[in-house]
């Protein structure tokens, strides 16, 4: 196999992973985002059904799709808890960090998984608002930290898989 | 980069393993990386610890000289079923990288040159692929990397292409750790030796020693290495053979041993413990492969009937170690998979990149054309000869109950 690591998970993780809450399609979404790729081994999709409250967007409904690790499956399943019924302004404020502290940490190397799913839901907000043709002012322009890891982590797995197909038998 | 957040620490081990809980049935397959010894081993190792056998094998007392002797006595069975020469030509090291290490590092120290061409195939286990980059790195020693057809094969004819004045070193495994690929290493090596015959051939033997019979004068080679928990010994032990024709530097130094060509203390008791696991192993051995090949049969046919969307990963039939199954499951991920199935308690490993250092997936399943999002999915069993008919039924049932569960949350759907 490859290099190994260990890979202590919190019970949290555990937990969530054998029961992950808001789990498939909806099919009364307003929007969908997925971030990732099968070829990086991860990948997130969220669907949100967004309805208005006095004025203000609301996720009403949220539910994911994953394929990936238990880090991941975990780290998806409780951002939709934390961000289902918030306002789409208090959600875009979630960070990588406050969900893996919600998994009661996790193992370094796992922190991109948590970084996928905040970049996800990121995503499937600015698309919503791509698609109502209107910007709200608290959306900023330019992208997050989580936007930015997650197209990085798309983009290395292109040229890895590039480097692959032209493999040089010399080394 | 990060700022962090909450680290895991030990105490949530403890409380992972407590809302993991014991499984209402074990079923253990991941001989690769490590596993249980049989209560014979256990026994064997005991008396060593604090009845006889405890003191150094070099002293010259009564507990030095038990140890000696258990210790030459391993060596010497060792040799018998290798067909070695003699003891002295069997090395003990403390795990089968160690032996690695010691063949591919020792005979570049020991070449006076100090320069060459150093030829390993693209699905060496990684302890012979990081000391031959290593020396690539540091020393300056040529590195080529052969590639392997889609079943992991070495073409005779393509090494033959790589192999000139300046090939000072050749390490191609007998058998694969991930896929099974046994290797033609007769033919290889007899390929090497007629355009080159001082090359030194090495052999990773620790997937096929055990599995498949090995004879070190009939295939002529020069160095192999052999490890004590692939055969269900203990851990804490691994052995090279020496051929004699080879010229060795020691890589690591210290007080001189028993082993001039690794000092350390030995670890007699497990030593100890890997001379019954030999003898258990040599004992029936035909009977026990083929009772280990049905019982592979059994699990591959069943989890390609039972579950869609499987490849098999490694050659078919003989030309596969009868130990080994190797499958991927498309649109689940392997990690995910092993934790479901340790609650399930179906102890296995994965190829996927989730389990590594490197967030890189086995270079193996690479090496042989699979996709990346192919080798995320993958599984390896190892079957041994303590497994029953009702380990494989059951082993059945909780694979297709796992990968359903995880299909359904994936994100990935056929035709998606």
């Amino acid at each position: 196999m490859s290099t190994r690591i260990p890979l202590p998970y919190t019970p949290k993780v555990l937990e969530l992973f054998k029961n992950p809450k808001n789990v498939g399609p909806l099919s009364d979404a307003s929007v969908i985002a997925k971030a990732g790729s099968p070829a990086c081994g991860d990948m997130i999709r969220l669907y949100l059904k967004v309805s208005k409250k006095n004025n203000e967007d609301y996720i009403e409904k949220i539910t994911f799709e994953s394929y990936g690790c238990a880090a991941n499956i975990a780290a998806a399943s409780i951002l939709t808890e934390m961000v289902k019924g918030k306002k789409m302004s208090e959600a875009w404020k979630i960070t990588w960090k406050q969900i893996a502290d919600e998994l009661g940490g996790l193992p370094p190397i796992k922190f991109h998984c948590s970084i996928l799913a905040v970049g996800a839901l990121k995503r499937a907000i600015r698309a919503y608002y791509t698609k109502q043709g209107k910007q709200p002012s608290w959306l900023p322009k330019s992208l997050s930290l989580e936007e930015k890891q997650t197209m990085e982590e798309e983009e290395l797995i292109e040229k890895l898989y590039s480097k692959y197909l032209k493999y040089d038998k010399t080394g | 980069m990060f700022s962090l957040c909450k680290r895991v620490d030990l105490m949530s081990v403890k409380d992972l393993l407590k809302l993991h809980g014991k499984p209402i049935r074990e079923v253990y397959f991941d001989h690769e990386n490590s596993g249980w010894a049989p209560p014979e081993v256990v026994e064997a190792m005991l008396p060593y610890f604090n009845i006889k056998g405890y003191g150094h094998p070099s002293i010259t007392h009564k507990p030095g000289w038990e140890a000696y002797e258990v210790v030459y006595e391993t060596k010497e069975l060792v040799a018998k079923t290798l067909n070695a020469e003699n003891y002295e030509q069997i090395v003990f090291t403390h795990s089968g990288t160690e032996a690695n290490n010691l063949a591919i590092l020792g005979t570049v120290f020991a070449n006076k040159h100090g320069k060459g061409k150093i030829v390993v195939s693209a699905i060496e286990h990684l302890s012979v692929i990081f000391p031959a980059e290593w020396v690539q790195k540091n020393l300056g020693f040529k590195v080529v990397r052969i590639p392997v057809d889609e079943e992991g094969f070495v073409d005779p004819d393509i090494l033959a292409a790589y192999i000139d004045k300046d090939t000072i070193l050749v390490s191609i495994q007998m058998v694969n750790h991930e896929i099974g690929t046994i290797q033609p290493i007769k033919e290889l090596v007899k390929v090497v030796k007629d355009i080159n015959p001082n090359t030194i051939f090495h052999t990773d033997a620790a997937d096929a020693y055990g599995k498949i019979p090995i004879d070190v004068k009939e295939i002529n080679v020069d160095l192999l290495t052999i490890s004590s928990h692939k055969i269900l010994g203990p851990k804490g032990v691994g052995a090279l053979y020496v051929g004699p024709k080879v010229k060795l530097e020691g890589i690591i130094h210290g007080q001189l041993s028993t082993e001039k060509l690794w000092p350390g203390v030995e670890n007699v008791p497990a030593i100890a413990g890997f001379k019954k696991a030999v003898e258990l192993t040599f004992t029936n051995f035909e009977k026990n492969i083929s009772k280990i090949r049905k019982l592979r049969d059994k699990l591959l046919k069943g989890i390609i009937n039972d579950i869609p969307d499987v490849l098999v990963n490694g050659p078919l039939g003989n030309k596969r170690s009868p130990d080994n199954v190797n499958t991927s499951f498309l649109y689940v991920e392997g990690e995910a998979v092993t934790v479901e199935l340790s609650l399930r308690g179906v102890y296995v490993s994965s190829g996927s990149a989730c389990t590594s250092r490197v967030l890189e997936p086995s270079h193996v399943l690479l090496a042989i054309g699979r996709k990346h999002e192919e080798a995320h999915g993958s599984i390896l069993f190892k079957i041994t000869r303590y497994h029953t008919d009702e380990d494989i039924k059951y082993t059945l049932e909780q694979i297709t109950e796992a990968i359903g569960r995880l299909r359904e949350i994936s994100a990935l759907k056929p035709y998606k």
